[in-house]
C-alpha cells in the first residue's frame, strides 16, 4: 500500500528499537553529579580552613565547634521543613511566626501550669495545627501560588501569637522544657579539656537523618519529588496531589514548632520577636545548600551543608570581630553566588 | 450512524473491549459530541481522525474518566461503565497516554513508570530495587532500549520520553491505550520507533486508541480509521477499504472529491 511506505522507510531506519543516545562526555559534564551532590562540602572545607588559618587557637575547639550546631539548630529545624515547601516548588513564608506562635503556645500554657509534657507538645502541634491551615489553604482554596497563603499566615500567626501572650515576653521555663536546646551531654574531660555533646546537635542529626530516608525510601518523599518535578503527571498518575502537599505544610509547621522549642531552650524565653526574619535564613539555607525553586531538586545533606555555611559565616566573622552588617553582605552575595552556579549547572547539565 | 465501508475487520469478531453508544457530551451551550458510536475491539488499533474542535479529545476524555458523558452508554467488555475518575477506568485496565507527556523530568525511568503506583516492601516502604527490575523487565517486553532505568526523565531524547510514557500506561495489565497524538513533538528518526512501539502493543494483544492528525501514523499502524466532524460520527472505515486523500476529505467534511482537498499529495 503506497500510503504506509513513507511511514515504514521511516521505521526502516532504525533496528525497531529505540536506543538512548550517547553524548559526547565532557569534563564538566562527568563532574557534575559529584559537584551537584558534594559542591556544599569543598565550600564548607575551604570556609573551615579560611577561619582556622585566621582564629587557630579558638575555631577548632570543641567549644566552638558545639556551639556553632547549638547556634544553628533552630536554622536547622526552619530549614529542613522549608526545604520539603521549596521541593514541591513551594515556599512557607510564615515559619518564622509559626515558629513564634508555637513558642507563645507553650508559654501560656506553662504558665496556667500544665504539666510539662503538655507544655512540651503544645510548640510543635500548634505549629503544625498553623503548616496544616497553610496546606488546606494552598489546595482547597486554590490559592494561586503558597506565598500568599503564607505570607497571610505569616502576619496570622504573630498576631495570634500576640493576642494569647498579651505581647509580652514569657520567661522562666522549667528543665525539662529547655532539655532540647540548652543540656550538654557530658562526654568525660581529656586533657584538661571538658567535652560535652549539646542535645541540640544529636536531635539535629537524628532529624536530618530521617528526613532523608523519609525522601529516599518513602512513597511520601518519593511524591514530594514528583510533585516538585511536574505536578500535571503527578496528578494524572493518580497521586492526591492535595494531600501530600497539606501533609508536607503540616511537617513544615510541626518543624517550626520544634525550632521554637530549641528557642526556648536557649534563651529560655518566649518573646514577642522570636523568629523574626527566620524564614528568610531558611530560605537562604536551602538556596545555598542546591534546592531548586523550581521544584523537585535538591538533597537533605545540601540543606544540613546550606545550614553551616550560614552559621560558619556567622561565627567565624564574630570570632575575627568583624561587623555584623559585613555577614549581612556576605550572606546575601552567597545567595547570589549558589543560585548563578545553579544556573550554570543547569545550562551544562540538561539539553535545550 | 453514517459509515463508509461496513465490511469488518479480522479482529472484530469478537466482542468490543469498548463500545460507546450514543455519546453526547455538552458545555452548557456548547455541544461537544452528539450521538457518537464506536467499537474498539482487542487488539485492535483504532485511528481517531478529525479536524480542531471536532470532538476527538472530548471522547477521548470522557474514554479515560476525565468527563462524563452527558448523554449515552459506555460499555467495557459488554458491561455498562460509569467512571468517575481517571482512577475508575485505569482498575479496567484502560490507560491514556498524555499529548504532553506527563513524566516527571527530574525523576528516574523506572521512577516514572510507577509514578503514583510505587512498589513497596513489607513494611509499607518505597521498594527502589523492586521498581527498577520491574522496569528493566517490562522495558524489555515492549524492546526498549535505554542506558539505565536510573537515567533521569529529562536527559531523554522525545522519543525516549514517548516510550517511558508508553511504557508506563502498559505497566500494569493495560487492556486498551489511548494516545493522543503521540507523534505530533517527535523528531521524524524517532516517529518510525514509536509507531512500532503501538504494533508491538497490538502483538501484545493490547486495543490502541490513536487519536493523529499525521496520516502517515494513521496508515502505518491502524486497522480501522473512525472519523468525526463537528462532534458527530462522520465515517468509518477499515483501513484497507480506504485511501489517504479520502480520509482528508473526511476530515474536511466532505465525501466527494477528496483528491481535490488533499494538500499533501504527490504531483
Amino acid at each position: 500500500m503506497t500510503e504506509s511506505s513513507e511511514g515504514q522507510k521511516v521505521a526502516d531506519q532504525d533496528n525497531h528499537t529505540l536506543e538512548t543516545h550517547t553524548r559526547p562526555d565532557g569534563l564538566a559534564l562527568r563532574l557534575l553529579p559529584y559537584i551537584d551532590k558534594y559542591g556544599i562540602l569543598i565550600v564548607i572545607f575551604v570556609m573551615v580552613a579560611v577561619l582556622y588559618v585566621t582564629q587557630p587557637d579558638v575555631f577548632l575547639s570543641w567549644r566552638n565547634i558545639t556551639n556553632i550546631f547549638k547556634q544553628t539548630a533552630v536554622n536547622a529545624m526552619l530549614s529542613i521543613g522549608m526545604f520539603l515547601a521549596i521541593l514541591t516548588a513551594g515556599i512557607d513564608l510564615s515559619i518564622g511566626s509559626v515558629m513564634m506562635l508555637g513558642m507563645m503556645s507553650a508559654g501560656v500554657a506553662q504558665f496556667a501550669g500544665m504539666p510539662w509534657p503538655i507544655v512540651l507538645i503544645l510548640a510543635p502541634l500548634a505549629g503544625m495545627g498553623a503548616g496544616l491551615v497553610n496546606g488546606i489553604g494552598i489546595t482547597k482554596l486554590r490559592m494561586p501560588h503558597p506565598f500568599i497563603m503564607t505570607l497571610g499566615m505569616l502576619f496570622m500567626a504573630r498576631g495570634l501569637g500576640n493576642l494569647i501572650s498579651g505581647g509580652v515576653p514569657l520567661t522562666g521555663f522549667p528543665d525539662a522544657i529547655r532539655f532540647l536546646g540548652s543540656y550538654q551531654i557530658p562526654l568525660g574531660e581529656y586533657d584538661g579539656t571538658r567535652f560535652n555533646l549539646p542535645v541540640a546537635l544529636v536531635l539535629t542529626i537524628v532529624v536530618y537523618i530521617a528526613f532523608s530516608l523519609m525522601l529516599k525510601h518513602t512513597v511520601l518523599g518519593r511524591r514530594i519529588y514528583a510533585i516538585g518535578g511536574n505536578p500535571e503527571a503527578a496528578r494524572v498518575s493518580g497521586i492526591n496531589v492535595d494531600a501530600v502537599l497539606i501533609t508536607v505544610y503540616g511537617i513544615c509547621g510541626f518543624m517550626a514548632g520544634i525550632g521554637g522549642l530549641l528557642l526556648i531552650g536557649r534563651t529560655s524565653s518566649a518573646f514577642p520577636t522570636a523568629g523574626t526574619g527566620a524564614e528568610l535564613e531558611a530560605i537562604a539555607a536551602c538556596i545555598i545548600g542546591g534546592a531548586s525553586f523550581f521544584g523537585g531538586r535538591g538533597t537533605v545533606l545540601g540543606v544540613f551543608g546550606g545550614v553551616i555555611v550560614m552559621g560558619l559565616i556567622k561565627n567565624g566573622l564574630n570570632l575575627n570581630n568583624v561587623s555584623v552588617f559585613y555577614q549581612q553582605i556576605l550572606i546575601g552575595a552567597i545567595i547570589v553566588i549558589a543560585v548563578f552556579l545553579d544556573v550554570l549547572r543547569r545550562e551544562i547539565g540538561t539539553r535545550k | 450512524m453514517v459509515a463508509t465501508g461496513k465490511r469488518k475487520s479480522e479482529t472484530s469478531s469478537q466482542r468490543p473491549i469498548i463500545e460507546g453508544r450514543g455519546i453526547s457530551k455538552f458545555f452548557g451551550a456548547v455541544t461537544a459530541l452528539n450521538d457518537v458510536s464506536f467499537e474498539l475491539y482487542p487488539g485492535e488499533v483504532l485511528g481517531i481522525v478529525g479536524d480542531n474542535g471536532a470532538g476527538k479529545t472530548t471522547l477521548m476524555k470522557v474514554l479515560s474518566g476525565l468527563y462524563k458523558a452527558s448523554e449515552g452508554d459506555l460499555l467495557f467488555e459488554g458491561q455498562p461503565a460509569h467512571f468517575n475518575s481517571p482512577k475508575d477506568a485505569r482498575k479496567l485496565g484502560i490507560e491514556m497516554v498524555y499529548q504532553d507527556l506527563a513524566l516527571a523530568g527530574n525523576m528516574a525511568i523506572a521512577e516514572n513508570i510507577y509514578l503514583g503506583r510505587e512498589p513497596r516492601n513489607k513494611f509499607g516502604f518505597y521498594h527502589l530495587g523492586a521498581s527498577q527490575k520491574m522496569a528493566r523487565k517490562h522495558l524489555s517486553n515492549l524492546k526498549i532500549h535505554v542506558k539505565s532505568v536510573d537515567q533521569k526523565v529529562e536527559e531523554l531524547s522525545g522519543g525516549q520520553r514517548q516510550a517511558v510514557a508508553i511504557a508506563r500506561a502498559t505497566a500494569f495489565d493495560a487492556k486498551v491505550v489511548i494516545m493522543d497524538e503521540p507523534t505530533a513533538a517527535l523528531a521524524i528518526r524517532e516517529v518510525g520507533k514509536v509507531l512500532d512501539l503501538i504494533k508491538n502493543l497490538k502483538d501484545r494483544h493490547i486495543s490502541v486508541i490513536l487519536i493523529s492528525h499525521r496520516m502517515d501514523d494513521i496508515f502505518y499502524v491502524c486497522d480501522r480509521v473512525v472519523a468525526l466532524f463537528q462532534g458527530t460520527n462522520f465515517a468509518e472505515s477499515p483501513l484497507e477499504d480506504t485511501s489517504r486523500s479520502e480520509v482528508i476529505g473526511w476530515i474536511m467534511g466532505t465525501k466527494e472529491n477528496p483528491g481535490e482537498l488533499s494538500h499533501d499529495r504527490v504531483e
